[in-house]
């Protein structure tokens, strides 16, 4: 396919403007000085890339990435912010000495998905997607063809889930431990 | 008709309607409010405002607001502050893309319907922490931080007890679950009604209304994250919020009592009376929730919480299992 006629459709424009926006703020995650509005700026990078699954038709993936991303981590990362510092105001002097080595790391990344993403789809032409997979197909290839994956991702999630409530609570002093 | 089968008209005009009714039940839903509080306290609410029952003092409440001044503190981060009000409310307002009117009337019928809503409703806690910090006030930060730990608790309920009904009716879009109740012949709320309480008090929590309403507890907080806010951004937090009770309770009606179906009504009928009937089920369960506000004290914050994960999640999970094998038995 030509520029040209790659240009013609409407929907890659969409495609620019959300892609631009998706890389603005991605770097913003990074440069922005103050953690909150890191975080908050990420939450714009997720949305656009939600915004990117729906181009593609993948309903289901890009509301999950709301749902959990945006609704549930990013949630968690600013309580988490708010509660431990939240430094109201500007210039907290958010910054890191080692930002050559983190370049050259993530352009090394870049590379690599990149080429790995291209060599696995780079021909494959996308025409008239429709409505995408309705989710009963997803729901039944997930407790069908993949159950066994889906299963162990379950089984380690749960095992996380113990580990961390292990972590975090606190035992009883020996003196708690006698007033029982 | 060729103009309606335009794309970009469609678009323009459900975009249109969708302004004009999230303003119109905030407004509706705030009256009923105010009257019914003062009703339930024997006393007589609005009275002058528009001559009758005081019908326009909402108007006047809202043209008051417009003329206000909009006040950002000097220790406030100003674009977050700007920026949190408008997130709540169109995070609010993108609910009511799905919400089923009658069998045709509708923005859009997604295949994925109840998790959009949840996906979507889930957006407005940011929207609430954004305000709570950016506030540069402790009220603020601290009504903000008891928002987002109650709506990350009453999150999981809330989706867990719509699980059951979407198990049951086969389908996630809000359409087909309303079909499926009505080739059922009977609302969900029966089969599901375990389901039903546990949605209708994660609602309240995520409405955050008394008994849940510890971020904006008027004697510990102030006003919680919404107090530095005055003006039209004041008023974006209040469309947003009872715009979102009449979103959430449009939901609960559609999953649980049938939606715009009605027993012996026809699909010809149901065009037309459709919106009649969702909309007298949402007040009868707005209604509720303004009944709960005057019945019920505040809980306390730890209390909240060891009732979602204590109660409302294994409960909502055992109700899960329970319609799983009733599915598969019958």
């Amino acid at each position: 396919m030509t520029f040209e006629a790659w240009i013609a459709e409407p929907v890659n424009w969409v495609f620019i403007v959300v892609a631009l926006a998706v890389v603005g703020t991605a770097v913003r995650v990074v440069t922005s000085q103050n953690v909150v509005h890191a975080v908050l700026f990420l939450v714009a990078t997720l949305a656009g890339t939600a915004a990117l699954f729906l181009i593609l038709s993948a309903q289901f993936v890009a509301w999950v990435l709301v749902l959990v991303y945006i609704g549930a981590v990013i949630v968690l990362f600013l309580f988490g912010i708010m509660i431990t510092r939240a430094p109201t105001g500007r210039g907290s002097g958010l910054d890191n000495d080692r930002k050559g080595v983190a370049l050259v790391v993530s352009a090394a990344l870049f590379v690599v998905l990149s080429w790995a993403s291209l060599s696995a789809f780079g021909t494959t032409e996308l025409t008239d997607l429709g409505e995408g997979t309705p989710t009963e197909v997803l729901g039944e290839a997930l407790l069908g063809r993949f159950v066994i994956p889906f299963e162990i991702v379950g089984f380690v999630l749960l095992a996380a889930l113990i580990g961390g409530i292990t972590i975090a609570r606190r035992d009883a002093t020996p003196a708690e431990e006698e007033a029982r | 008709m060729t103009l309606l089968e335009n794309f970009w008209v469609l678009v323009a005009l459900k975009a249109l309607v969708i302004a004009a009714v999230v303003p119109l039940t905030a407004l509706v839903l705030g009256y009923a409010e105010l009257k019914i509080s003062a009703h339930m306290q024997s006393r007589i609410g609005p009275y002058f405002a528009g001559g009758r029952w005081g019908w326009a003092q909402l108007i006047a409440d809202g043209l008051k607001f417009f003329q206000k001044e909009d006040i950002i503190p000097d220790r406030a981060d100003k674009a977050v502050f700007k920026m949190a009000p408008a997130l709540v409310l169109m995070s609010t307002v993108a609910l009511f893309v799905v919400i089923p009117f009658s069998p045709s009337l509708r923005v859009r019928d997604l295949d994925l319907g109840i998790f959009y809503v949840l996906a979507i409703s889930s957006v407005s806690t940011i929207g609430v922490l954004m305000a709570g910090w950016s506030s540069g006030n402790k009220y603020s930060l601290m009504g903000g931080l008891r928002a987002a730990g109650q709506l990350i608790a009453y999150e999981l309920p809330l989706v867990l007890a719509v699980v059951g009904a979407v198990i049951q009716a086969g389908t996630m879009s809000l359409n087909g679950i309303v079909e499926a109740q009505a080739a059922w012949g009977i609302p969900f709320v029966i089969p599901q009604f375990l389901g039903f309480v546990i949605f209708l008090i994660a609602v309240l929590a995520e409405l955050t209304r008394i008994p849940f309403d510890m971020p904006i507890a008027e004697s510990e907080l102030v006003m919680g994250y919404v107090t530095e806010y005055s003006g039209f951004r004041f008023l974006f937090f209040f469309l947003a919020e009872y715009a979102n009770m009449f979103a959430m309770s449009a939901i609960a009606a559609t999953v649980f009592l049938g939606g715009y179906w009605a027993p012996g009504l026809s699909d010809a009928q149901l065009q037309y009376l459709g919106p009649i009937i969702l909309v007298a089920k949402v007040f009868l369960l707005v209604f509720l929730f303004i009944w709960f506000r005057w019945t019920f004290p505040r809980l306390r914050e730890d209390q909240l919480q060891s009732f979602a994960w204590k109660w409302l999640v294994p409960l909502s999970v055992l109700n899960i299992i329970a319609t799983g094998i009733f599915k598969v038995v019958f």
